[in-house]
């Protein structure tokens, strides 16, 4: 019995399928990532004990060298012989992908090193944290080489689903479970928007494919542009909901505050960075013949980020959600660079991102030191004196915080200058003016914070009920109202844990939590601070390898 | 007779219209869940339509990426909702103040 006609011509079908070649050299760097990942993961599920936290984060870190290095080896690559395209199209390999897969390796690095202590801290037990930290790298890396609509979806999901995970890990605070699923519905209804926008542009431009979308809007005079230009608005809202730019922001506060800390600087800073690639790479080079259309959305958007960020910031009593209207005021900034349109601009907003991520991590890093077991004291009163008591870790979250303001000798500085001159540049002057006045309004809520470490810690009742955790006005959004019940608990927790502080410095209430820096801590907090020191008063190297990370369509 | 594509693409934007006022109206998380699955099948609808108009088969093999990724990113989801479910026993989102500001 012969098989029915359709399977056979199916099968001819078939065979003639033209599977486009792989380059896997060119896709190493996303394939490390999740291997070491795959690994990680399958090799602690066939351990009988949970495996040593330090042996996961170990490997990790190895995971990330290795990308880092893959990653370099492609900026050379790229530099000796020009920029290329891969997979029928679909990954693209040029020096903005590079210099992506390097700043999200860096991320990884530091961020893995700094979550090692909290996890040991909080219990968290198993090697999730570290996984979940690889795989969604290897989403924004992807975000990053993408060149393909669809590929830029594929890498916004891996980038996203393992970071509502992230957000939900610490099962032990009904914070950390409100905050993932906020950020789950929101991210999916941005998603959703998102692959609706592809579809409205598919429709308009035949293809997905960004060169040939650049190409069919150079060859082609459309007269009813009406669904290309819906198409691109809800590709700007998906893209803004992922990099929190105001109105697209309402997630951010809430799930800063209620991730687990380490992972909320890995949060702002890997999406940041995810987010924007795509967004610079679609908006300035596929859709560079529309600019005037879209380049007046982004300037609203721009607009109004900065200044909601850096005004709602200003009456926040808890630190993280203060941080997270900073990092919204910061994705104003990167806005400017893309509201430029130019090389300049692509090349102001990369080293923005880079130094930024540096200077996130790190102050979470110190956050996460601060907040103590159980991730709760947060609030602003609980940094008065730190200074005194913890001079090292108030020097470095000073130095960071001042960057982030953009006070002259830090990275913050340079790349403020630099967004800022290239929209001056592109003709937005009166944008830029605006990020000015931001800079200096963000500028006072970052020095309350550095001015506070370095009050004395006043010995009044009042300040003795904050250093338990407690906010007498009740402003903090974490101490409910079960927090009194909780406070016996907390001071025996403080007077057991506060080994290697001398019992003078512990006497007064404020010290009474283990403040004691780990190593792991150290080193990263250390590295992000050497970071941004040495590249704001040496940035040429810095600004030179950004400037040279030019996308493959240039404007 | 057949069916003009305008209709379909009509009709995948009522659904995803639908979607999108029932993420922002209802207050149970789950049927938060479904209207956003609403709004990614109007997406495909979308695709095939337009797949079908310009007579190229690329809008069809994405519908096959969407699918995958919504179906991973509703698998997670329910996993939030679980754990969030065994500290209390309900899913509406106005249960979900601990955090304000």
């Amino acid at each position: 019995m012969s098989a029915p006609p359709g399977i056979t011509e199916l099968a001819a079908a078939a065979a003639k399928l033209a599977i486009p070649h792989i380059d896997y050299l060119s896709v190493l760097p996303i394939m490390v990532m999740l291997g070491g990942a795959v690994v990680i993961l399958g090799w602690s599920s066939l351990l009988r004990r949970p495996m040593d936290s330090g042996w996961v984060t170990s490997l990790t870190v190895l995971t990330a060298s290795a990308t880092l290095i893959l990653s370099l080896f492609q900026w050379g690559a790229v530099l000796a012989h020009g920029a290329h395209t891969h997979i029928d199209g679909a990954i693209v390999q040029d020096g903005f992908s590079a210099f992506v897969s390097v700043l999200v390796s860096c991320i990884v690095l530091v961020s893995a090193v700094i979550a090692d202590s909290w996890l040991r801290r909080e219990g968290v037990d198993g090697p999730e944290f570290q996984v979940l930290l690889l795989l969604s790298a290897a989403g924004a890396m992807t975000m990053g080489v993408a060149n393909d609509l669809i590929v830029v979806f594929l890498g916004l999901e891996l980038l996203s689903i393992p970071l509502y995970v992230l957000a939900a890990l610490n099962a032990r605070r009904a914070e950390s479970g409100e905050a993932a699923l906020k950020y789950f519905v929101l991210g999916g209804f941005s998603s959703a928007i998102f692959v609706y926008g592809i579809a409205l542009v598919y429709g308009a431009t035949g293809t997905t494919d960004l060169p040939q979308i650049a190409d069919y809007l150079a060859r082609n005079v459309l007269l009813h542009d009406g669904l290309l230009l819906a198409g691109l608005a809800l590709l700007l809202v998906g893209f803004g909901f992922k990099v929190a730019a105001v109105p697209f922001h309402l997630w951010a506060p809430d799930v800063y505050q209620g991730s687990p800390t380490p992972a909320t600087g890995f949060m702002a800073a890997v999406a940041k960075v995810g987010g924007f690639a795509a967004l610079l790479r679609v908006f300035v080079s596929s859709f560079h013949l529309l600019q005037n259309d879209w380049r007046p959305p982004v300037w609203v958007l721009a607009c109004i980020t900065l200044v909601f960020g850096a005004v709602v910031a200003l009456w926040q009593r808890d630190v993280k959600r203060m941080l997270a209207y900073s990092s919204i005021n910061h994705a104003g900034f990167v806005l400017l660079g893309l509201q430029a349109a130019s090389n300049r601009g692509v090349a102001a907003s990369l080293y923005y991102l880079f130094v930024y991520s540096f200077m996130v991590i790190g102050t979470f890093g110190v956050v996460s030191v601060v907040g103590g077991r159980g991730d709760r004291r947060h609030s602003l009163e609980a940094y008065r004196g730190l200074g005194a008591r913890q001079p090292w870790l108030a020097g470095a979250l000073t130095i960071l915080l001042l960057a982030q303001a953009g006070v002259p000798f830090t990275t913050g500085f340079v790349a403020k200058l630099e967004v800022i001159s290239a929209a001056v540049h592109a003709g937005s002057t009166d944008l830029a003016v605006v990020a000015m006045v931001s800079a200096a309004v963000a500028a006072f809520f970052y020095l309350r914070v550095a001015v506070l470490m370095y009050a004395p810690s006043g010995a009044g009742s009042e300040h003795a009920l904050d250093g338990l955790g407690i906010d007498p006005a009740g402003a903090t959004g974490s101490s409910g109202p079960s927090m009194p019940a909780e406070a016996p608990v907390l001071v025996a927790r403080g007077e057991a844990g506060s080994v290697g502080v001398p019992a003078t410095v512990v006497s007064p209430a404020p010290g009474a939590v283990d403040e004691t820096i780990p190593a792991g801590v150290a080193f990263g907090v250390g590295l992000c601070v050497a970071v941004t020191v040495v590249f704001g008063i040496w940035p040429e190297t810095l600004t030179s390898f950004a400037q040279h990370a030019t996308l493959l369509l240039r404007p | 007779m057949t069916v003009p594509g305008s209709w379909y693409l009509a009709l995948s934007a009522v659904v995803f219209a639908i979607g999108a006022l029932g993420v922002l109206t209802r207050r149970n998380v789950l049927i938060m869940f479904m209207c956003v699955e609403l709004m990614l099948n109007a997406a495909n609808l979308a695709f095939v339509t337009f797949a079908r108009m310009l007579d190229d088969i690329g809008g069809e093999a994405l519908v096959f990426f969407v699918l995958v990724v919504a179906a991973a990113e509703v698998v997670v989801g329910l996993g939030i909702v679980v754990s969030i479910f065994r500290r209390r026993h309900s899913a509406t989102a106005d249960d979900l103040h601990v955090m304000k500001g």
